[in-house]
């Protein structure tokens, strides 16, 4: 059970991820959006949005940190434990707050906004459930779990995130999870199917982030397209020489 | 120098009437879609009036287009690069959809399915947006004609600093009108706010486009463009914007709104400019010498030296002719009375416009003066301010004497040409007057009354050898592309997702064809086809009806006149059975 739960199950959501965006992006280019709503709807998404956004940042730069750095190295640097824990638990709980009031003020605005829920898929309906449940899990982890200590204390840096480091070296060690306090356990469960859906939800915005705008010049030229021709794609042996 | 071939228009906007027809013909071929109901990529606004969306003029609100820093340097108005990252999460500027209007239709069911009643049904208007019924309050053209404009046309961005000047009562007003279309800049800011990259402007022809499968919706965009003129499709989730119909400018027919224009105000044509000069010269500090500034970026293709340079840019020799034979660089340039659309934006557009001398005219002819005559319309032009005033906060950063200087000639043509028309001597101190000398002024004359389609729209069609990467020169049958001819079906992540449809079924060969061919219709299928005006009403012609699967051929109905090569009272030609291809022996 342990293998299937902490091996298994976290490598078929990889591969859904990895292999569902490669294919997303062959198939649907244009379906490739972050589907705004802000032309229905414009106060509570310009408070909400920002916070949930920055607070996410925050919320994914502090797993990067807990997850991917080892222990060794921040002792290394001289960062003990309990001042650790402060850092940890301080930008923990702030960059959580602001994603828990983003989130809150957006799935408010999604329900009891007409335009914007009817503008509201399946799809999107079924990706907030399971986004607003790993957020919600994490906060009970970092509130519960790390600062009133409930259910005993458990410092996630000896077993979740060696056993993803594990997971990341192809080498997983299901024990070091099984061992986990079932609120990192469901957690983790909850966030690997969040990442098994992605590339099927409108969350594959996150991959168009635009950094590369920083660099390119204002305006862009283009040729006509070279690459397709007409508007369809010539028949099969029909391909042109060359291109 | 480096030479650059841009695809540009000019309307004469005393010739507009206000009929939409442009705004209908191009919503029904490019936006009548779930997703852009109230997007009019043309769209007809009766000035003074708000606009669409309204008040898009005013930048120190929605801050679109470019200005300079303190430096001196170019800037996006909205902010640069960093500032567009850090308020990516929710666009700042961007115009809701109340700003535009919110679409509807009718609930045209209640009439149909009405039972008998003592009361009529009514029709009530449905949203778009929310399928909810609405109170309709406000649309595209809500003004039109200036409806309503005692309230709202004070607030009209272009009357700053004549507002106490201008009387809104409706029999002292003036009015015209101004058909707006992308501008397709020489200096996109849509292009330059466009986080994804996915706006570019064609180095062929300069017309700005969207790449749909670039596009993140960011909507950056939309602030961007000082004129409004991209849309954001609520549906897609993708940017929408006016294509200058470059499916059909490839094949050298012009745009459907210029095509479709019953006053024939629009003119298309091409003008070669300096690529390099672009920057520099939209930098220059003083607004109203912005106007001189964009046309300095413009090359003259008479110049031996810029033909050389075109040659060097690839641009083919017969481009190079069409842009000497253009109107729309005659107006600009030649004849000097066409002028840019708020060069103060500093993106250098691309539409430019002649301004209207009929606010002048109608207040000469109101007064009981004689309107042809050019004394009292000099005089009328300088002593009538305000329209002139408002013009030039239109045209020209507010250069009331570069009007001034279009609005004489416009009227020394006028009085010119009636001196011709009565078959008096042209006097040609009128001309002299504005600078021109009378042969000049009459080939002015005949281009904005009396040209013909091929000088009004002279379009050199895209390249032979560059044609098979062409969109739309294509030589297969345009609906054979997968998943066939259903268009805007929804994929499962939500609206429009899936494999993309061509912009167009039509193949724009053929319509070229059909509206350059010398009879009123030439199919090449004509063999197969039936005359439906020579069939006397007796039996079945053959081709009236696909052939019946197991059905033997010519099998002869009652009354047809033999089967198979008959003598009967159909004309040589049209005999059924001949012609058609699947005759006896089938």
């Amino acid at each position: 059970m342990d293998q299937f739960l902490w091996v298994v199950v976290p490598y078929l959501c990889l591969a859904a991820f990895v292999v569902g965006h490669f294919w997303r992006y062959r198939y649907d280019k244009f379906g490739w959006t972050t589907r705004s709503s802000q032309l229905y709807e414009d106060r509570l998404l310009r408070l909400g949005s920002p916070m949930f956004h920055f607070g996410m940042l925050g919320v994914v730069g502090g797993h990067v940190i807990g997850l991917l750095v080892p222990r060794s190295w921040t002792d290394a640097v001289g960062i003990d434990d309990h001042l650790y824990h402060y850092l940890a638990v301080g930008g923990g709980l702030l960059a959580g707050v602001l994603t828990v009031v983003g989130m809150v003020i957006l799935i408010y605005r999604r329900r009891m906004v007409g335009p914007v829920f009817s503008a509201t898929t399946v799809m999107d309906k079924v990706m907030y459930a399971f986004l607003a449940a790993v957020i919600v899990l994490g906060m009970w982890n970092t509130i519960a779990g790390s600062i009133f200590t409930l259910g005993g204390e458990y410092n996630y840096r000896e077993g979740v995130s060696v056993w993803y480091r594990s997971f990341l070296a192809f080498q997983p060690d299901a024990d070091l999870m099984a061992d986990a306090p079932i609120g990192f356990q469901l957690h983790a469960l909850v966030a690997f199917a969040l990442f098994a859906l992605w590339p099927f939800t409108r969350l594959v915005h996150v991959f168009s982030a635009p950094v590369g705008y920083i660099t390119r010049p204002y305006i862009v030229y283009r040729s006509r397209d070279d690459v397709q021709l007409g508007s369809h794609s010539p028949r099969a042996g029909w391909e042109r020489v060359g291109k | 120098m480096r030479v650059m071939a841009q695809m540009a228009m000019v309307m004469n906007l005393d010739k507009c009437i206000g009929c939409h027809t442009c705004s209908v013909t191009c919503k029904q071929a490019w936006t009548n879609r779930a997703g852009t109901e109230y997007v009019w990529f043309n769209n007809v606004e009766t000035r003074p009036g708000l606009g669409y969306p309204r008040t898009y003029e005013d930048q120190e609100e929605w801050k679109g287009g470019w200005e300079l820093n303190k430096r001196g340097r170019l800037t996006l108005k909205a902010g640069g690069r960093w500032k567009k990252l850090a308020t990516i999460f929710s666009n700042p500027k961007l115009p809701s959809i109340q700003d535009y209007y919110e679409p509807w239709t009718y609930d045209y069911e209640t009439l149909t399915n009405s039972p008998a009643t003592d009361n009529f049904p009514v029709a009530r208007p449905k949203s778009l947006i929310t399928g909810k019924d609405m109170n309709v309050e406000w649309s595209a053209n809500w003004d039109d004609d200036l409806g309503g404009s005692k309230e709202h046309a004070s607030r009209d961005v272009m009357l700053k600093g004549i507002e106490d000047k201008v009387k809104m009562e409706f029999e002292e007003t003036f009015m015209f009108y101004l058909p707006r279309i992308c501008e397709h800049c020489l200096n996109p800011s849509c292009a330059a706010s466009c986080p994804s990259g996915a706006i570019y402007k064609r180095s062929e022809d300069g017309i700005v486009l969207v790449d749909q499968d670039r596009c993140r919706g960011w909507r950056m965009c939309v602030s961007g463009c000082p004129y409004k003129k991209i849309y954001f499709n609520h549906r897609t989730g993708k940017a929408e914007k006016c294509t200058f119909c470059y499916p059909r400018i490839e094949v050298g027919i012009p745009t459907v709104c210029s095509e479709t224009c019953v006053g024939r105000l629009r003119y298309i044509g091409l003008v070669l400019y300096d690529a390099d000069k672009v920057l520099e010269q939209a930098s220059i500090e003083d607004e109203q010498a912005l106007y001189q500034a964009q046309r300095e970026c413009f090359l003259d293709p008479e110049d031996p030296e810029v033909q050389r340079a075109a040659e060097v840019a690839g641009i083919p020799g017969d481009w190079v002719e069409a842009a000497k034979r253009s109107p729309v660089w005659a107006l600009i340039n030649k004849y000097e009375v066409a002028l840019p659309l708020h060069p103060e934006y500093r993106t250098m557009p691309m539409v430019w416009y002649i301004p209207p001398l009929s606010p002048v005219v109608d207040v000469i002819k109101d007064t009981g003066h004689d309107a042809e005559d050019h004394g009292n319309l000099f005089a009328a032009i300088d002593a009538l301010r305000i329209p002139v005033e408002y013009l030039a906060n239109l045209f020209t950063a507010g250069d009331v004497e570069t009007v001034n200087k279009v609005l004489r000639r416009l009227a020394a043509m006028r009085a010119y040409m009636r001196d011709i028309n009565l078959g008096r001597d042209p006097d040609d101190s009128i001309p002299a007057k504005v600078g021109m000398d009378g042969e000049t002024m009459y080939d002015m004359f005949r281009l904005l009354a009396i040209a013909k389609y091929e000088e009004r729209y002279v379009i050199p069609s895209a390249h032979a050898e560059q044609a098979h990467a062409l969109e739309e020169i294509a030589t297969e049958c345009s609906l054979s592309f997968e998943g066939g001819p259903g268009m805007y079906e929804s994929g499962p992540f939500g609206e429009g997702s899936g494999r993309p449809v061509p912009v167009a079924v039509e193949n724009f060969q053929m319509l070229r064809d059909r509206q350059t061919s010398d009879t009123l219709a030439a199919p090449e299928d004509k063999s197969t086809r039936v005359n439906l005006l020579n069939w006397d009403g007796k039996g079945v012609p053959s081709g009236l009806f696909p052939p019946k699967p197991d059905a033997q051929p010519d099998v002869p109905d009652a009354g047809l006149t033999g089967g198979t090569g008959g003598q009967g009272s159909h004309p040589p030609g049209d005999r059924p059975g001949e012609d058609s291809g699947r005759g006896k022996g089938a």
